[in-house]
């Protein structure tokens, strides 16, 4: 398919292949640059690599079909991850400019593309940064023995525990309550909680200091942010693998149940998994691959980044669940437990006489003989099943389950200490790239003055996202944050990884990229490249979205509240939105999409009503503007 | 001081088979039922304990439940040093009175290690009531519990509640003492990188200062410094420096 979109002025906004080697060779100062290939390849794993390899993919794994979630997620990987990626880093490498500049190299009309880029990671910057002050909080609180989500507290008068934590249970308590003081509604907005701004100022003073100028400094950061994850992932594993139960629950992760890959939203998740785990369409990527030297071999790169962000994901679910099985074969002998000391207090038996092992049997055997005193006793039906399956997702598992499970554990401090610094430093790294996603452009739109150094710009993303995400310090704040994530990170997101796919294959034009790839690699890209670039990778992109789009509609719009007062409590209880969220929806998902033809438009009629002033789109090519005066004169 | 707390432990250490095992006794009901005893028994030193407590008769009829032999070492010693733990505690809390491990009574004893007691006063018959002995106990549970290297989980007494301890909490909060050492090493690092190129500016502009050889490859060469390098073309050149007038 040999379609191509006129595109005129093209070889006039971006720099020809004679250019590149020149700037190749010359090494002009002011573009950032990496030290080495190492320090690359750690800032784009750590950018990948985030809080959803270990808090989303091990559920969605989980929850569909266990071992055979590998199969449409290899695929999907496969068809629609590295392709995507190895056009980002291409076109990154190709035209060394950040989101917004490489956009609007290709064509002006696509401007709009590196503005919605920059929106989304400013809107998913602002509440992702939120959550690592969760992480903070949490890592602050662990450097005590006992750690403060292992008790309840006394009641006013110190006759028992409060109710809420009596009711519920103590990490449920110290999450909700101690942490969040959550509302029980997204209205009821509740104050600032001053504990909570502290943590977000942390967060975000920590995120700057690592950022301050850019690569030069995140780039010394990223040696220690996305390697030390990997090493307590470890450290897990191997604690993991020596607590009791810990086979069951990777048994659970990994059984397959092949049925599930007839469900479509099995694929569907997988795909989205996939897009969303590569982080890409932020920009940010783009942004770190035109650091790179022109020849830098972006193919191998993208399959390399692919490979490990896959497998990490799977090592991490792995450890995971080996926690997630250790917690539940502790509660499920609690609970065993009382049942059996309820049967022997009843009927006098000797300790040890009725066993996990043997509980069934005598229960059985009582209950023919003796079935009113059996009916009299509290005896509670313990589930292996339900237990391992219990919410394991998002920040339930980091701070709930998790955090229950390390109680459990001997010297509990020093594993919580390590779990949160692992969740702090995967948070890390995609904030950089976050961060880049958005500085980046912000200097290439020219909206502020050229001469204001780099920190300037850092600091202010920082404080202005400090400022904004202030709302998620409020006692509805973890609401405020569901909506942002459920809609800020998705749709547009795909929206615009379409548009850039086709914009770099249709606009740009696939033989030029072709030839620019042979250019900077030495071949061109093979068979699989053009086929998944031209046609399977869009269209997967586009099912995808249409698939999110339909379901986000049409499914009523809830959320779960903590509600002391509910039926149900501490279960969690679904509740509608008020009507004016949907002003808040649109604003987070609409906006960031429609920048795109908005800006299209715009661009338009600016050209229309200035054509008389479109001398300024073709400078003069002379001599005298090739010499640079900047005491590198050439006489 | 031993605060009073409703508040019941749910869970016993079951799943360790090294914790000493759930031993359990029941205080009896003695305050209802000292009429009762008066009226039937004289004062003798023997009782009979069955006609104390209107318990059902629940014996082990099961038979596929095994071992009889309790994990916590059960014997007639134990016994005797609960009894010794029980008489301190009496005296501890009615300051003097001089009970003996005589007067201490258990009965009914089960496989299970639980069993009912009562308590005479010293040298007669007469029960002392629910209330002190209770009373008794709650003050001297620590005691009671360090005797058999047990804790409030693994060692009941039915109807006496242990008492909660209030959690630790100390004058900071930890997280802030964290919080502010975080601080404190960012505050330091943004002050170092933000001053660190001004530094650097500053330094640079000492040195050129100092040398001026720096300006060689820029500007005009002047005479001093190297347009000698040249051939020097002598064509326009006057022998006289001054032009004649």
């Amino acid at each position: 398919m040999k379609l191509k979109l006129p595109n005129p002025g093209l070889d006039d906004r971006i720099p020809s292949h004679e250019d590149l080697e020149r700037m190749e060779t010359e090494e002009a100062g002011d573009r950032p640059k990496w030290d080495n290939k190492a320090q690359y390849l750690l800032t784009c794993v750590g950018f990948c690599v985030g809080l959803g390899n270990v808090w989303r993919f091990p559920y969605l794994c989980q929850s569909h079909g266990g071992g055979a979630f590998m199969i449409p997620f290899l695929i999907l990987l496969v068809l629609e991850g590295i392709p995507l990626l190895h056009l980002e880093f291409a076109i990154g490498q190709r035209l060394r400019k950040g989101s917004v500049g490489v956009w609007r190299a290709i064509n002006p009309y696509l401007t709009g593309v590196g503005i919605a880029s920059l929106l989304v990671s400013f809107l998913v910057g602002m509440y992702y940064n939120t959550i690592m002050a969760w992480i903070m909080w949490y890592l602050f609180n662990s450097f005590q023995d006992p750690l403060p989500w292992s008790q309840c507290p006394l009641n006013a008068n110190s006759t028992g525990l409060v109710a809420e934590c009596a009711r519920s249970t103590t990490v449920d308590y110290f999450w909700y309550r101690e942490t969040l003081n959550t509302s029980a509604a997204i209205d009821d907005a509740g104050g600032l909680q001053w504990w909570m701004v502290l943590a977000l100022f942390a967060a975000w003073t920590l995120l700057y200091v690592c950022c301050i100028r850019g690569i030069e400094t995140s780039g010394k950061a990223v040696y220690i942010t996305s390697t030390l994850p990997y090493l307590v992932l470890t450290i897990f594993l191997i604690r993991g693998l020596t607590l009791k139960g810990s086979t069951q629950g990777i048994k659970y992760l990994f059984t397959p149940d092949v049925d599930e890959l007839m469900n479509p939203q099995t694929w569907l998740d997988a795909g989205a998994q996939v897009f969303y785990s590569f982080s890409l369409a932020f920009g940010g990527l783009i942004s770190f691959s035109s650091y790179n030297s022109v020849h830098n071999n972006c193919e191998q790169d993208a399959v390399l980044i692919s490979i490990i962000n896959g497998c990490t994901s799977v090592y991490s679910a792995t450890v995971i669940y080996s926690i997630i099985g250790f917690r539940a074969t502790q509660k499920f002998d609690e609970c065993q437990g009382d049942n059996i000391l309820h049967l022997i207090n009843a009927f006098d038996y000797p300790e040890n006489s009725i066993t996990i092992d043997n509980y069934d049997q005598v229960l059985t055997n009582l209950n023919q003989t003796n079935p009113d005193i059996i009916q009299g006793l509290p005896l509670k039906t313990c589930d292996m099943q339900n237990l391992l399956s219990q919410g394991v997702e998002g920040t339930g598992l980091a701070f709930i389950v998790f955090t229950e499970a390390i109680i459990k554990m001997p010297v509990s401090p020093l594993w919580a200490v390590l779990f949160f610094i692992m969740l702090f430093c995967l948070g890390l790294s995609t904030m950089f790239g976050n961060i880049e996603g958005v500085v980046v452009p912000l200097q290439d739109l020219r909206i502020l003055p050229q001469t204001w150094p780099k920190e300037v710009f850092t600091g202010l993303t920082c404080l202005i996202s400090f400022a904004l995400g202030l709302i998620f310090t409020l006692r509805s704040g973890n609401y405020w944050l569901a909506l942002f994530d459920n809609f800020a990170g998705s749709i547009p997101l795909l929206v615009i990884g379409f548009c850039e796919m086709f914009s770099v294959i249709y606009i740009y034009g696939i033989d030029r990229f072709n030839k620019d790839i042979e250019f900077m690699v030495g071949h061109k890209p093979n068979i699989f490249w053009q086929a998944t670039w031209r046609v399977i990778s869009p269209l997967i992109m586009i099912f995808i979205l249409i698939f999110y789009f339909v379901t986000q509609v049409t499914k009523d719009l809830t959320y779960l509240v903590w509600d002391e007062e509910a039926a149900n409590f501490p279960v969690l209880e679904a509740r509608p939105y008020p009507s004016w969220i949907y002003v808040i929806i649109f604003i987070l998902a609409g906006i960031p999409s429609l920048a795109i033809p908005i800006f299209a438009l715009f661009k338009f009629f600016q050209r229309k009503c200035c054509k008389d002033k479109s001398y300024k789109d073709h400078p003069v090519d002379t001599i005298s503007a090739k010499i640079e005066m900047n005491g590198k004169a050439k006489f | 001081m031993i605060a009073y707390a409703d508040f019941k432990i749910e869970s016993l250490a079951y799943f360790s088979k090294k914790m000493p095992n759930h031993v359990r006794w029941v205080l009896q009901q003695i305050k209802s039922r000292i009429e009762r005893l008066n009226a039937l028994f004289r004062p003798v030193m023997h009782y009979n304990c069955s006609a104390h407590h209107e318990g059902t008769n629940m014996t082990e009829e099961a038979s596929n439940i095994s071992s009889d032999t309790a994990a916590y070492p059960w014997s007639k010693n134990e016994m005797f040093l609960f009894r010794a733990a029980l008489a301190f505690a009496m005296r501890d809390y009615t300051n003097g009175e001089e009970f003996g491990v005589s007067d201490i009574h258990p009965c009914d004893e089960t496989k299970r290690v639980s069993f009912w007691f009562v308590v005479t006063r010293p040298n007669t018959t007469d029960l002392v009531d629910k209330g002190t002995v209770e009373m008794a106990i709650k003050k001297s549970r620590n005691r009671i519990n360090g005797a058999f290297l047990l804790t409030d989980q693994t060692l009941e007494f039915d109807g006496i509640y242990p008492t909660l301890a209030a959690p630790v909490s100390p004058d900071t909060p930890p997280w802030l003492i964290v919080f502010g050492v975080v601080m404190g090493a960012v505050s330091v690092g943004i002050i170092a990188l933000l001053a660190y190129p001004l530094v650097q500016r500053k330094l640079k502009k000492n040195k050129d200062a100092d040398d001026e050889d720096s300006d060689e490859e820029t500007g005009v060469k002047t005479a001093e410094i190297g347009a000698n390098d040249g051939i020097y073309n002598s064509t326009f050149s006057d022998d006289e420096r001054f032009t004649q007038m």
